[in-house]
């Protein structure tokens, strides 16, 4: 009898344990997350190219295209790095290569990974497991709905202003975006490196954690790195007591937060009380009104510094002109989609005389405010509890041709990007059929309390990850009660999907 | 408005953009609105509030001078458009 993955259930743990156990091999493991992308992803479309063969002694990975990978083509979601085939790794590919893990492929991303839909891929937009006519978040939608879909166990993301836990959030899946400076970005196409992080996206906070120890740590490579000052414990405890949970008070007159993401986001915190959390009221009074408006400003600012780079010269495509100067902008300009030319564009007037002052200096005022009113705020909280994305996931084409209300999208997950501080996304329910994700806060460093709130609350939501429209081909032999005690190998004569 | 047309011309030229008359036309357009909404940070009055670059307390971080290899220039130059010997090949410079 050959033994039959089921690849939308299957957790990593769960998986490092079937190879532990010599119950299925690295090869087998990595063939059947293939059969997966070969079943699904033409619909999908989380992949931008996919490794066929299994080079590790453990388990699959998908690595969001901005992650340099020696060998595998690398594109960011961009014309521009068409063909640019990378010849070293990036430390966090290396890093996942050293614990054994076996790359099954690259996932799209919004290019530069700028947008919260990856419609913004020169490639095409990817598509939500849970409703394909809607979009998966972005930037790294790709690695989200590849993780939801089955596609991978766990893959790495990396979070400018939420493009790790949006996506996750519309996904239904966990992301973590960690402290800055805790995960190196060598090797990292960058977008704004005051900002820019990566992390890991999973189907448990356990996984993410596990993930998590893997990346982080300093890396010689990236001077921003620190060691962590403490270990990544994996959470075991299914209490809260003592916690003290802030939410902030400006969440509740927010009219763009949707009432089934508010329904949702109420019940994970009376769950939370009942597992013995304290919920109490916070204020973060600049960050709802100013937070977008300063990322806004900063990370096109670094951005439009960042690109400079693509010029024709060392690498990627080139539009062959007279004269250099020519050449240049004719290849920026045939190379660059509309989203980074728009924030290139905003980036480079930020910072130009006469605007610096005004537009950039002023932003960075505004940033000290919210690094201000966040440290206050976990002064007396542990975390900070807010709704991930005001919205679920929506329908593809309905924000892309205004770049604001695009921009909007990201209106909870920005301020604590900007004060540098971690947040895990987890889902906490349902809204019309779509997942909600709950976003949970922490001090600088603050991963262990996070990993150990967010898995309380996940055993307690009882959340069931595998997309609505596939259940029933998932678990062939009828109901498990709330999604739970199915057996993840699913010793079938056939594979089901 | 918050930028003009030829504004947003000068930008392009500084960014190294070789816009089409559509996309300056669209640009300006969209510029304005996202400066509009981006520039309420106006409306704060920080003077005595330092300004941030980077959210950890970081200062100097010392390695150990210690030589290492760099990479085989077959490697620098594998994605290079034009390779001319050991140099990047460019278009004249005027």
């Amino acid at each position: 009898m050959a033994l039959a993955l089921d690849t939308l259930r299957l957790t990593a743990e769960e998986a490092i344990d079937l190879v532990e156990q010599k119950e299925v091999s690295p090869a087998e493991l990595h063939a059947a997350y293939r059969d997966a992308i070969a079943a699904r992803d033409d619909e999908l479309h989380t992949y931008l190219r996919s490794v066929e063969i299994a080079e590790g002694a453990s388990i699959p990975i998908a690595l969001k295209d901005v992650i340099s990978t020696k060998g595998i083509e690398t594109t960011a979601g961009s014309k521009i790095l068409s063909g640019y085939v990378p010849v070293f790794d990036a430390t966090v590919a290396a890093r996942c290569k050293a614990a054994g893990l076996t790359l099954l492929g690259k996932t799209n991303t919004d290019e530069f990974a700028m947008g919260s839909s990856t419609e913004n891929s020169a490639w095409g937009p990817s598509r939500n497991p849970w409703d394909p006519s809607r979009v998966p978040g972005g930037s790294g939608g790709g690695t989200a709905a590849a993780v939801s879909a089955g596609l991978a166990p766990w893959g790495l993301g990396s979070d400018t202003g939420g493009s790790i836990k949006q996506p996750s959030a519309l996904c239904g899946n966990v992301g973590l975006r960690p402290t800055y400076g805790t995960v190196s970005r060598y090797g990292v196409v960058a977008f704004a490196s005051s900002l820019d992080q990566i992390g890991p996206v999973a189907k448990t906070v356990r996984d993410v954690a596990l993930l998590y120890s893997i990346i982080a740590g300093r890396d010689p490579q990236d001077s921003t790195t620190v060691e962590l000052p403490e270990r990544v414990r994996l959470p075991d405890s299914e209490r809260l007591d003592g916690l003290r949970v802030g939410v902030p008070r400006q969440i509740a007159s927010l009219g763009a937060i949707e009432p089934g993401v508010r329904t949702a986001f109420e019940r994970a915190l009376e769950l939370a009380s009942e597992l013995g959390a304290e919920i109490g009221e916070c204020d973060l009074p600049t960050s709802y009104r100013y937070g977008m408006p300063c990322y806004y400003l900063i990370a096109p600012a670094e951005a439009s510094s960042n690109l400079a780079r693509y010029d024709g010269v060392r690498y990627g495509p080139r539009t062959e002109a007279a004269t250099y100067d020519e050449m240049v902008e004719r290849t920026r300009d045939e190379g660059f989609g509309a989203e980074p030319k728009r924030r290139i564009m905003l980036g480079t007037y930020a910072l130009s005389a006469g605007y610096y002052d005004a537009y950039y200096g002023q932003a960075q005022r505004v940033r000290t405010l919210l690094i201000r009113e966040h440290r206050e705020a976990l002064s007396k909280f542990d975390v900070i509890a807010t709704p991930t994305s005001p919205t679920v996931a929506f329908p593809i084409g309905d924000k892309a041709a205004d770049p604001l209300a695009m921009y909007a999208c990201d209106l909870l997950t920005i301020p604590s990007c900007l004060a540098g501080l971690p947040g895990l996304s987890i889902p906490c329910g349902l809204s019309d059929d779509l997942p909600v994700g709950l976003q949970l806060l922490g001090p600088q460093f603050g991963e262990n309390a996070l990993f150990r709130a967010g898995h309380a609350l996940e055993k307690a939501i009882g959340f069931d990850t595998v997309p609505l429209r596939w259940r029933e081909r998932s678990d062939p032999w009828g109901q498990t009660p709330g999604g739970e005690g199915s057996d993840p190998t699913g010793l079938t004569p056939e594979d089901t999907p | 408005m918050a930028i003009s047309r030829d504004e947003v011309l000068h930008v392009a030229r500084l960014a190294r953009l070789a816009l089409t008359d559509d996309e300056l036309e669209r640009l300006t357009d969209e510029l304005d609105k996202i400066l509009e909404a981006v520039g309420i940070v106006a409306e704060l009055d920080l003077a005595d509030v330092p300004p941030t670059s980077h959210p950890l307390d970081l200062v100097n971080v010392w390695d150990e001078d210690e030589p290492r290899d760099s990479l085989p220039l077959d490697d620098v130059f594998a994605n290079a458009p034009a390779r001319d010997g050991d140099l990047f090949r460019v278009p004249p410079t005027a």
